[in-house]
């Protein structure tokens, strides 16, 4: 099925709320997503036995941001968090790439992470690939059933994947910098 | 009283023992690097397996947004050390998909010749470390025995043994060389003079001849071996929607009979690099396999890679059949200066421990703006708590040396 004909199968299902984007030019066709519908669009590409897709390759996530204030203003894109969700099918063979955008911080003043609804109930895998999302990229699931660091060590502060990210000092008494 | 117990069972059910929580790692001679697996058993029965990530992170992700895709190469090959010319491979291929380049026929030849050969020597160590993990220490030596003769080849193909940064963007680095001093394990192996100059292409070859007559000698002492079917057969059984559901791919995925490897059923870039090429995909359930193995359990997996290495050897040899009348150049010069597009490609390849992804987005600079590298073994190492739970304590090396597992992968 090509990435057209899924848009169009989406958009039937869900309506053009829930499906607010698309890029059928890219290298790897995308179609993007609301952020609180991602888990049912999740289980009926995963379920549907038009589109079957069985195979989470990838779920990461991309800070799309210019921490330079100076360039910040040539920019090219909206400051915000992708996550990016590739889908493989193995019985139909076809791909897919659907994507989620939220706001870098839930609030600028507190710095609280953007929520992203968890699809570990639909792939098992997404449940470390989300757990290496929060702790690098910085974005929490809801409703994942283990929320917590997987490559950082547990007490470890800051989200390094975000490109505003400032490397602590020291860690634990040693100098990092 | 008599001084000899009625009945030594009796005696058990008074002596109540607690859960313990066990750690085996990070530093663990089987834990195939620094994996730390936190353990919650009942004697010898583990009941909770929790696996530590994170000892090896060394932030490639990051790096990769600093630098020109040529400089991140060898960042790449110190992601799964064991096969670097995979690693390469697939981070090349992928910013080759991003730019929509197309490497010349010479270079594609090269890199399948070198790939197999990669995969070749990759999966000798998974075999022989398999079996070190079990307690044998004779396939691990053979095994290393014959690698040492790949990387003496590769040593004089790209300089390394290890961190190769041969395959880059455009192509290869050099161009396979022509008169070589013989590698000194051949020459002691083939018992030939260790002064012969032989070229490099023969001694693959001679190499390749060498390894094909040793392959029944590794079933004979691990595939067939008693010892090894009762410590593998019937045991970590994968069922085919668990392994999916979880990612995994490679032998891993193959092992529980899904009949899926990227080289056929991949994206055209890399499917077409395989086109013309005679090989077989390996998957289970094998007609020849023992009768205590069950679809899906350590002995499948193992098996597979073990079928694997000959069909990399078919493959080697129809590349150096098509190299040389292969067209072109070995490389497309790549400046480093060039501008990646404002564009995003993710591509898989099939490296020997699974399908390693990369997700390079472009954002008109030279360097990535997210250079991604999804990796197969961590996909492949979530199945440990379902595989490994409800067994002895003696399985989990089995269990988890049978996902053949690189932490340099897993943590980046």
């Amino acid at each position: 099925m090509t990435a057209e004909d899924l848009h169009k199968l989406l958009v039937g299902q869900f309506g053009e709320s829930k499906i607010i984007g698309s890029n059928f030019t890219a290298k790897d066709p995308w179609i993007e997503v609301a952020v609180d519908s991602i888990v049912d669009v999740s289980r009926f590409l995963k379920h549907d036995e038009r589109t079957q897709f069985d195979h989470l390759n990838d779920l990461c996530g991309v800070d799309y941001f210019e921490p330079d204030l100076k360039k910040a203003a040539k920019f090219n894109h909206q400051p915000h968090v992708a996550v990016v969700y590739h889908l493989t099918s193995y019985t139909l063979r076809h791909r897919i790439t659907v994507k989620v955008k939220v706001a870098r911080w839930k609030d600028d003043a507190t710095k609280a992470l953007p929520d992203v609804p968890s699809v570990a109930s639909v792939w098992a895998i997404a449940d470390w690939h989300e757990r290496e999302c929060y702790d690098l990229v910085g974005v929490n699931f809801v409703d994942h059933p283990n929320m917590r660091r997987i490559l950082c060590p547990e007490d470890w502060e800051g989200h390094g994947l975000r490109k505003d990210y400032e490397q602590p000092l020291e860690y634990h008494g040693v100098r990092g910098r | 009283m008599s001084l000899t117990l009625e009945d030594p069972r009796v005696i058990e059910f008074d002596v109540r023992t607690d859960e313990m929580l066990v750690n085996m790692g990070p530093q663990h001679p089987s834990t195939h690097g620094v994996l730390r697996l936190l353990l919650r058993t009942d004697g010898e029965i583990v009941h909770e397996i929790t696996p530590h990530l994170g000892y090896l992170h060394r932030c490639a992700e990051k790096i990769g947004e600093n630098l020109s895709p040529p400089q991140w190469v060898p960042y790449t090959d110190r992601m799964d050390y064991l096969a670097g010319m995979n690693m390469n491979l697939g981070m090349a291929l992928t910013v080759e998909k991003l730019i929509g380049m197309e490497v010349p026929e010479k270079a594609a030849t090269i890199r399948v010749l070198i790939a197999e050969l990669g995969r070749i020597a990759s999966h000798l160590v998974g075999m022989g470390a398999y079996g070190l993990d079990l307690g044998t220490f004779s396939p691990f030596l053979y095994a290393f025995r014959e690698r040492e003769i790949i990387l003496d080849l590769f040593e004089e193909v790209c300089g390394a043994r290890l961190t190769y940064s041969y395959i880059t963007i455009g192509g290869v680095t050099h161009d396979l060389p022509d008169m070589i001093p013989i590698p000194p394990g051949l020459a002691a192996l083939t018992k030939r003079s260790r002064n012969m100059k032989v070229s490099w292409l023969q001694a693959l070859e001679m190499f390749l001849e060498w390894l094909e007559h040793r392959i029944s000698e590794y079933h004979t002492l691990l595939t067939r071996n008693q010892i090894f079917i009762k410590r593998t057969a019937g045991l970590g059984i994968l069922t085919k929607e668990l392994a999916i559901s979880h990612g995994c791919t490679g032998p891993v995925l193959r092992g529980s009979g899904v009949n899926w490897d990227l080289r056929r059923d991949g994206e055209p870039i890399y499917t077409n690099m395989y086109a013309g090429y005679d090989f077989n995909v390996i998957a289970a359930p094998f007609k020849e396999a023992p009768r205590e193995v069950v679809l899906g359990d350590n002995w499948c997996r193992f098996y597979v890679r073990m079928l694997e290495v000959v069909q990399a050897i078919r493959l080697v040899r129809q590349a150096i059949a098509k190299y040389p009348t292969a067209k072109g150049e070995y490389r497309i010069p790549y400046k480093m200066s060039a501008k990646l597009p404002i564009d995003e490609a993710y591509l898989e390849t099939e490296c020997p421990r699974g399908a390693m992804g990369f997700y390079i987005v472009g954002n008109d600079k030279a360097e990535p703006f997210r250079a991604r590298a999804k990796s197969s073994c961590f996909c492949n190492l979530s199945v440990t708590a379902p595989l490994c739970e409800g067994f002895l304590l003696a399985d989990i090396p089995a269990i988890v040396g049978s996902l053949d597992i690189v932490m340099g992968e897993i943590d980046r």
